[in-house]
């Protein structure tokens, strides 16, 4: 029985339009977190005197670690982000395909 | 069942009188504390799984904090008394392995969190930004960033496609036998080098913190209580110990971060510049990034980023989590939760790193020469945030840390053992031995008897590697989940052309190949080994092993033109229509 819900799943032109539009974002997302780690960790390599650099003139606090934070909570936003447009947008389409195909 | 409880109420009372008979026996025993191997605790990362050693700094006669044996023996009796209500319901394998699928997405985002702080994330990294400054929030970095990868690409999908263990989602259309033989290879390395590194860091953390308990007893009774906890309590009891330990951690670490800053005024400008003016280092150490930027290269950076991140991605306990939720939409919420609460708690260790460096740098109290030098510690190189409690909170709010770095170790101790155990009897026993007709009461057994002697196994080596250099654990269990478990699964569940002969012989490329490397490395030929400059000169083989096992996993799938190699292509389109849609999935407990 499922085999054949699965079948008139695959046929139903929502669902690859929901993978793609789901993969895309998970990919993109995914992307981001990797450019913004590995930008920092190749600036630790390649320029740590920019890393360095206080974050103004009169303070001992670092450029890096205020870029260090950033990371950890920026990393923080996007899980939030996809979490959210997973339950607002994707959840309802997957809902919605699952129905259909039941029928 | 008449028998059940008769066991139970005889290892309680075992443990609870092993507890307090530690206690009373302290009184008597104040002999010298044996020293511990005496190894730079700072120059190596402070790892996730290992608490670097103590350095030799006894003092002759120590008087037992009784704050934290109480604190202890409450949660002791605490964790017990749950793990006896969780074994009155766990009935069947679900029970056993996945909580019933009945964990919400909260309570899995702090049992992650729970399972993933570990004691040296704790003391580890507080202690490296001690010693360092800025150098260690790097570390903190790379550990977080796994999660949202996890979020983005894998937790929605595992739990969709997965029963109780990620080997389930990588058979899903692939051969059972010898894929679930690679995936029990590689999680048990993984586990049981995990725990090695954190019985040995157990032992010489409550050795530490209650000089009277010897380094192996301190074991014995790790290994007791986690027997217990996951013998009886299975999946339930795990979870709730662990969330248990991550409110008392953050509660703790929330705490201890705002003593800090409120004897700073709440200011992290006069925080930063107080460290700097009694830091031996001054500036420095806001400039220690130069450090390893100078020393390092490009590639052991990117190696060693793409180790931390991808290794969380990989980690057998951290995965089984998934599969304790009701449905993909409390998988991803939980990841959610379980980041929050991670990233909030490394930027207090951080605050607590330099609060140390400004409350008990410098303080005869708690340096072990001050003469010599303002940082080094008594009791050793992960004591910064211990002796921060003392000096925020006096020997009550020391006790509270002490009990909670034990709870910690539990914690995540047994996780591993769950996850090893699961790997033992799903996997190896009920789907490659029994060819999936054990019963579920056979395969239950088993696992409680992999339970038993994983945990046997964790007491003994914990103790064989007492005076081992333990830093590579790490290294060695991080690469091989970032190189085998990752990528496998990954490939699995977004490439169609993933053939059985590609899994396994990636897989084990990538076993092979980051043991291999990591021997002939710096860090095992050199400093372990002392054979002289290494053959491999990188600490982390990631950079290399990861693409080698891309390649193989391709080269192998593509040149397969097997009759089942068709069939498990073919069968992909099912396998994503579950993965995407949930339909099929294993069902979660409604309430």
């Amino acid at each position: 029985m499922s085999e054949l819900i699965a079948g008139k799943i695959l046929n139903n032109p929502k669902y690859l339009q929901l993978v793609k539009q789901r993969d895309t974002f998970a990919w993109l997302l995914s992307a981001i977190v990797c450019v913004m780690y590995f930008g920092f960790t190749l600036m630790i390599a390649f320029t740590p005197d920019v890393l360095t650099q206080p974050i103004a003139a009169d303070s001992v606090i670092p450029l890096g670690m205020l870029m260090g934070v950033g990371v950890i909570l920026v990393s923080c936003v996007l899980t939030g982000v996809y979490v959210y447009r997973a339950n607002q947008t994707f959840d309802p389409i997957v809902n919605e395909i699952v129905r259909e195909a039941s029928k | 069942m008449k028998k059940f409880h008769t066991v139970f109420f005889a290892i309680l009372v075992s443990a609870l009188f092993l507890a307090t008979d530690l206690a009373s026996a302290a009184d008597a025993v104040t002999t010298a504390v044996a020293p511990a191997a005496a190894v730079a605790p700072t120059v190596t990362p402070a790892p996730a799984a290992v608490v670097a050693p103590a350095v030799a700094a006894a003092p002759a006669e120590v008087p037992v904090n009784w704050h934290a044996v109480v604190m202890f023996l409450i949660f002791v009796a605490v964790t017990l008394v749950i793990t006896y209500w969780a074994a009155t319901r766990t009935k069947t394998a679900t029970d056993f392995y996945a909580a019933g699928r009945g964990i919400t997405g909260l309570q899995n985002g702090m049992a992650i969190a729970g399972d993933y702080m570990s004691a040296a994330s704790f003391l580890g990294i507080a202690a490296l930004v001690y010693m360092n400054g800025f150098y260690g929030l790097i570390f903190s970095v790379g550990w977080l960033v796994g999660w949202p990868i996890i979020l983005f690409l894998i937790a929605e999908r595992l739990r969709n496609l997965g029963k109780y263990t990620y080997a389930d989602v990588v058979s899903f259309r692939l051969k059972q036998g010898p894929i679930r033989i690679m995936a029990a290879i590689s999680s048990l390395i993984v586990v049981i080098w995990y725990l090695i590194g954190q019985a040995v860091g157990a032992g010489q953390l409550l050795h530490t913190l209650v000089p009277q308990m010897s380094y192996q007893l301190s074991i014995v009774i790790v290994g007791v209580l986690i027997i217990t906890y996951v013998t009886f309590g299975g999946m339930k009891a795990t979870t709730w110990v662990q969330i248990i330990k991550a409110g008392l951690l953050l509660g703790g670490a929330t705490l201890m971060a705002i003593g800090v800053m409120a004897h700073e005024n709440f200011s992290f400008a006069k925080l930063f510049s107080d460290a700097v003016a009694i830091h031996p280092s001054h500036m420095d150490i806001m400039k220690s990034v130069v450090k390893i930027g100078a020393k390092s290269n490009p590639i052991e950076s990117i190696s060693l980023g793409l180790t931390l991140m991808l290794g969380t991605a990989g980690l057998p306990h951290i995965l089984m989590r998934f599969f304790t939720v009701t449905d993909s939409k409390a998988a991803r919420k939980s990841v959610l939760y379980g980041t929050c609460f991670i990233g909030f708690f490394y930027i207090l260790t951080f605050i607590i790193g330099f609060g140390a460096i400004v409350l008990v740098a410098n303080n005869p109290e708690y340096v072990a020469n001050i003469s010599k030098s303002i940082l080094d510690l008594k009791g050793g190189g992960n004591m910064p945030a211990v002796y921060l409690s003392h000096a925020i909170g006096g020997d009550l709010f020391l006790g509270f840390i002490a009990a909670v770095a034990f709870a910690t170790i539990l914690a995540v101790v047994s996780g591993l053992t769950l996850a090893g155990a699961s790997a033992l009897s799903h996997d190896i026993y009920a789907s490659v031995i029994m060819k999936g007709k054990a019963s579920e009461k056979q395969e239950v057994w088993v696992s409680k008897m992999s339970v038993i002697g994983l945990g046997i196994l964790a007491i003994i080596l914990g103790i064989a590697f007492e005076k081992q250099n333990v830093a590579y654990i790490v290294a060695l269990t991080f690469s091989i989940a970032a190189c085998t478990n990752f990528p496998i699964l990954i490939l699995s569940v977004f490439w169609r052309g993933l053939t059985t002969r590609g899994a396994v012989l990636g897989g084990y490329t990538g076993i092979l190949g980051s043991i291999g490397l990591l021997i002939i490395g710096p860090t095992v030929w050199t400093k372990v080994l002392s054979m002289g400059p290494a053959i491999f000169p990188y600490d982390f083989p990631t950079f290399v092993v990861l693409p080698a096992v891309l390649v193989v996993a391709y080269i192998a799938s593509v040149t397969d033109s097997s009759e089942s190699a068709k069939k498990e292509r073919a069968a992909y389109d099912a396998q994503m229509v579950r993965a995407e849609t949930g339909l099929g999935a294993e069902v979660g407990a409604t309430h």
